[in-house]
């Protein structure tokens, strides 16, 4: 099909390189330099979408980022489907795959249009009003009959396969928005030498020069000056050209976020990433970011057909396409005569122009005059005819009265005046001021080094706004820290004026009525539901914003903040600034999470953690398990093994010969210096002064309000320097724990702290066969009883590298953990493991480590306790040195709670049947009987099959549980109730013998 | 993202080198094992959460790992300035 809309020789695009897409499933070309919109424009499409809540036929309002209806999906491939995209900022590609949104089955004939006539019940506050009961009828019927009914586009439903890409970066001037004023104002600027970067969120600096016909700066027209100004700045060395790269959040200390879009406009991306995320510090930024027209509020103003003026006017100059044949105005500023006058000149018929303004005057009306157009002063558009694209307009006095004409049209371009683009500035948290005069909100004080300049200052026209930029500009350098460079101020001539125009409702649309007067268009917002939520009671902004929905829609209310704003202060009998305005947030636009997330998904989200001896694990068929950060070999299946039976022959195997564990995760602390022990003394419960060096001892770390914060087996390896070891999960916590109180409560102390975990691989050897297994490899230690008893530390040497040797167990078991520099760990577990394949040991992963350690209930910090648990209630107590006179904690345990009776001990449980293995976590009650819900006396916090003891064990916090020995409980489940006994937390080796046998 | 300066590298640094922690100018009693209930309940659970302007902690873990003191506006987060640990709390802030 042709692009009969497409004026041959207008506009600046080469019209003979032509783009094939498709919409809808319909092909259609266009021409390389469009958007998606100006090439369904060429084409004669207006009809794009279907609304929100209403599903009103939609068109295109605008040729920007503002765009309020043309959401359309495009689809690159079967995953690559990005929802709610705006037609007039996407640029077309060849090939390019758009569809359509929110309509069944098709766009022209839409079944939810039926919401429209429904309109009645789905007006301002709806939501809140009619599904308030039944609570349950909101998961099965309100919710997903609102998500179905009322949406935009589709979300994808494969995992996106585009990748990211994220910069930082420093300069002394950031200029956000590359046109007329941004390039002035980084000219300026760049002229100093320093770091400059300016940005753009579309793909040629320029902004409104893009369609603005009538200025010439420095002898040329202001779109070719716009286009030598960016190559001239591309080509210095010190400054950065962005664009189609949008500001989107402007955070403290002037860090400023852009999203680059790197590919999408590209027909084939290739290697690049979809888009890129720039994180700058600047020293000082220039707001040029502009301003935004807004649609005049009548009866159904959402029809096709009905766009911005200025819109009009860009796919005119810029990309040479008609937005119709026989256009009219309606406006109440000067700007939209500018588009009249353009298209007249290019050939279209300009119907009529309508003016609310009685009497309009000045050089653009009587241009337009001129040019014999129609001019209906004082009057105003209170119908529309068409419905899937406007046809006619209806026009009245706006002071009422007779004279009512029906014009025909089959575009109506339309300008209620501009609105200064404050948003970033808003998100700077400089505050906004409303000037009466020209009804706008101005930057007002500025709390960051930041400046506004040109149309979102509030400066009109052409040659004040470059004056004020360039002085801007160069300005911001001199803060900076440059000096101004000689290059003269660009000069400009013939400037258009669009100060003025209007706020709120107007002729058709005024309080009384029921008409579709459109605010927001994205959501659906009409004049009527403002009013009606003043009438209901919301007195503040941010009030009727929530209730109506005004503004908070993906465009955030570009477009509709000021109309919804004047209307709900006309309503309230207030003047706009007793109002208010509601608060800008960023992303300025949409910024997808792709561009957020960046590099950290996936692999990538979160970094892995391997000890020296993973790849052995792997080798050896190890199932590993994720414990925070680290991989950690959860257990070895032999030959067709289960979990179940290969945890089983590990259990079974360490207490008859022994086992090689991979301890290397432990969180290792080096506390050294003259008072390592005084300090030890305040960071565990436990004494350490007399502790002789080469022996070791539990310790248990107390948070200050008595709760055990993390515990580990201590060695002392001379009297100036111990060894401490912590939780997997605990080691940086502990390592901050103690580093803060060494700062900054005990700094008189002479320690040094040093965090050893990845200096040193630990390989557990525990069982009966332990010490056969590592004595040929030992050197320089003697490892008889009486020389090394259990809980003893030496240094010395294994396999001929350095290792601190430990003798103690988390086994029960006699059994070693031997340290070596972590890159030896492998080696020496390859070596220890062929001695113990003499004596049949095995390895053994983390779950055998867990049931070896419940059978001798031994308790894992974070497991069997939780934060509430005080060493007395884990059965501690004669770990807490009773003569101290302080440690961390002292005081906490003293309180009345801590000490009271009652509180959750520690015990084992036996289950009547053996065989039953209870859940951890599950409640345990003392009567089955009560009535639901029933009173929870405590918890199962560990539990496990234990093949050495022929049955299941468990550790449980109960209440005055040390009381309850022998006592039954019951722990209920949801299919029946399980019997079981307190008994004492220790199932296996009561006596404790076989840590020396 | 904050820049935070850091008083012991004596340099502004970006804020995920830091990490916060807690109320400043809050003394573990030298006595604490023989300090009252309300005495233990005012330094352990009790805390200002002042609106405005606030007195903290923070370590530059991701640096020099000291920990330090800082004052921050609460309502706009702006830092006002920071000091080493051990030093009294500024009877003048700069700009106030």
């Amino acid at each position: 099909m042709a692009e009969s809309f497409r004026l041959p020789g207008r506009g600046r695009l080469a019209q003979a390189r032509t783009a094939r897409f498709t919409f809808d499933g319909k092909s259609y070309s266009g021409v390389a330099g469009d958007t998606l919109a100006s090439a369904l424009l060429a084409n004669g499409i207006h009809l794009v979408g279907r609304s929100f809540k209403y599903h009103r036929p939609r068109g295109i309002l605008s040729a920007g980022a503002e765009e309020p209806n043309a959401l359309v999906g495009i689809h690159r491939d079967a995953s690559r489907k990005t929802p709610n995209v705006r037609a007039t900022v996407q640029e077309l590609y060849d090939g390019l795959t758009a569809v359509s949104q929110n309509r069944w089955p098709s766009l022209g004939f839409d079944v939810g249009a039926v919401n429209d006539l429904a309109s009645p019940f789905f007006s301002a506050g709806f939501y809140y009003k009619t599904f308030m009961w039944p609570k349950a009828a909101w998961k099965s019927l309100y919710e997903p009959f609102i998500r179905s009914a009322a949406g935009l586009g589709v979300a994808p439903d494969q995992p996106d396969p585009d990748h990211y890409a994220a910069r930082f970066a420093h300069c002394e001037v950031l200029v956000l928005g590359g046109g007329a004023a941004g390039l002035a104002a980084a000219l300026a600027a760049a002229e100093s030498g320093l770091r400059v970067i300016i940005c753009d969120e579309q793909a040629e600096l320029g902004g409104s020069l893009r369609f603005e016909s009538g200025a010439a700066i420095d002898g040329q027209n202001g779109w070719d000056w716009a286009q030598a100004a960016a190559a001239r700045l591309a080509a210095m060395d010190n400054v950065r050209v962005l664009t189609r790269t949008t500001a989107f959040g402007y955070y403290l200390q002037n860090f400023v976020a852009l999203a680059e879009r790197v590919s999408d406009h590209l027909s084939s991306p290739g290697d690049l990433p979809r888009e890129r995320l720039w994180q700058v510090r600047a020293k000082r930024v220039v707001l040029a970011t502009g301003s935004i027209e807004r649609h005049m509020v009548f009866p159904d103003n959402d029809r096709p057909g009905v766009m911005l003026a200025s819109a009009a006017r860009t796919y005119l100059n810029h990309y040479g396409v008609a937005v119709g044949r026989n256009v009219g105005v309606y406006t109440a500023n000067d700007s939209a005569y500018a588009g009249a006058i353009d298209l007249k000149r290019a050939g279209v018929n300009v119907a009529a122009i309508v003016d609310l303004r009685d009497n309009p005057s000045g050089p653009m009306v009587d241009e337009a005059r001129a040019l014999g157009i129609e001019i209906h002063g004082g009057r105003g558009v209170v119908r529309v005819g068409g419905r899937l694209r406007v046809s006619s307009i209806t026009v009245k006095p706006r002071t009422g009265g007779d004279g009512e004409r029906t014009i025909a049209v089959d575009a109506l371009l339309v300008s209620a005046g501009w609105t200064p683009s404050v948003h970033l500035f808003s998100q700077s948290r400089g505050k906004v001021a409303f000037n009466d005069e020209v009804k706008r909100f101005l930057p007002g004080t500025y709390t960051q080094d930041c400046i506004s300049v040109g149309a979102c200052n509030g400066t009109d026209g052409l040659a004040a706004t470059i004056d004020e930029a360039y002085a801007a500009g160069a300005k911001a350098a001199r803060e900076a820290g440059g000096k101004a460079g000689k290059a003269a101020k660009p000069k400009v001539e013939g400037s258009e004026n669009w100060s003025r125009g209007m706020l709120g409702a107007g002729p058709g649309a005024e309080a009384g009525t029921t008409v579709k007067a459109f605010v927001d268009f994205q959501n659906d917002v009409t004049a009527k539901d403002i009013r009606q939520a003043v009438r209901e009671g919301m007195q503040s902004i941010e009030h009727v914003k929530r209730f109506t929905t005004n503004g908070m829609a993906t465009d955030q209310g570009k477009t509709s903040n000021m109309h919804g704003l004047a209307i709900a202060a006309e309503e309230l009998g207030k003047a706009i600034p007793e109002v208010g305005l509601t608060t800008f947030r960023a992303p300025y636009t949409p910024v997808t999470f792709g561009t957020i997330v960046g590099h950290a998904r996936g692999k990538l989200f979160e970094p892995t953690r391997r000890t020296p001896m993973h790849g052995w694990a792997e080798r050896n068929g190890a199932v590993f398990e994720d414990v925070g950060q680290w991989k950690r070999a959860w257990y070895f299946p032999q030959r067709g093994e289960d979990m179940h039976a290969a945890v089983n022959r590990e259990c079974v195997t360490v207490r008859k010969s022994a086992g090689l564990f991979d301890a290397s995760t432990l969180g290792k602390i080096e506390v050294v210096g003259p008072d390592a022990a005084a300090f030890m003394e305040l960071m565990y419960t436990n004494p350490w002064q007399k502790l002789e060096a080469g022996r070791c001892r539990y310790g248990v770390m107390l948070r200050e309000d008595g709760f055990i914060y993390d515990d580990g087996v201590v060695g002392r390896l001379a009297e100036d320097r111990f060894h401490v070891t912590t939780t997997t999960g605990g080691a940086a916590r502990v390592m901050n724990h103690m580093e803060d109180y060494l700062q900054t409560e005990f700094p008189h102390l002479k320690v040094w702290l040093t965090s050893i975990s990845e200096q040193w691989a630990v390989i557990a050897v525990q069982g009966p066969k332990s010490r056969d297994i590592i004595a040929p490899l030992v050197e320089g230690i003697d490892l008889s009883d009486e020389a090394m008893p259990h809980m003893s530390v030496r240094e010395g040497r294994i396999c001929g590298v350095p290792t601190r040797l430990f003798r103690m167990s988390f086994s029960g078991e006699r059994g070693f953990e031997v340290n070596v520099p972590a890159d030896y760990g492998e080696a020496v577990w390859e070596a220890l493991w062929a001695q113990g394949q003499k004596h049949d040991a095995c390895a053994y992963g983390t779950e055998t480590m867990h049931v070896l350690r419940a059978e001798k209930g031994y308790i894992i910090v974070g497991q069997d306790t939780d934060g509430t648990v005080t060493p007395n209630d884990a059965g501690l107590d004669w770990a807490v040195g009773k003569k101290k006179a302080d440690f961390v904690g002292i005081r906490g345990l003293k309180r009345p709670d801590l000490v009271a009776e009652g509180r959750r001990q520690l015990v084992g449980l036996r289950t009547r049947d053996p065989d039953v293995v209870l859940e951890e976590g599950a409640q345990i009650v003392a009567d089955p009987k009560q009535p639901v819900p029933m009173k929870m006396i405590g918890h199962v916090t560990s539990s496990y099959w234990s093949e050495n003891c022929g049955r299941s064990i468990a550790l449980a916090l109960v209440e005055g549980g040390r009381k309850r020995m022998g006592e039954t409980l019951y722990v209920p489940m949801p299919d029946r109730t399980i019997e079981v006994e307190v008994t004492g937390m220790v199932f296996f080796d009561e006596k404790g013998e076989r840590l020396n046998d | 993202m904050l820049l935070i300066r850091c008083p012991y590298c004596e340099e502004e640094r970006p804020e995920i080198e830091f990490r916060h922690a807690g109320e400043a100018h809050v003394a573990r009693p030298s006595d604490i094992a023989s300090i009252s209930d309300e005495e233990f309940e005012a330094f352990f659970f009790i805390r200002a959460n002042t609106r405005g302007t606030v007195y903290e902690r923070w370590r530059h873990v991701n640096g020099c790992a000291r920990f330090f003191n800082a004052v921050r506006d609460s309502v706009s987060d702006r830092f006002i300035m920071t000091y080493k640990a051990g030093d009294p709390k500024p009877k003048k802030l700069p700009g106030v």
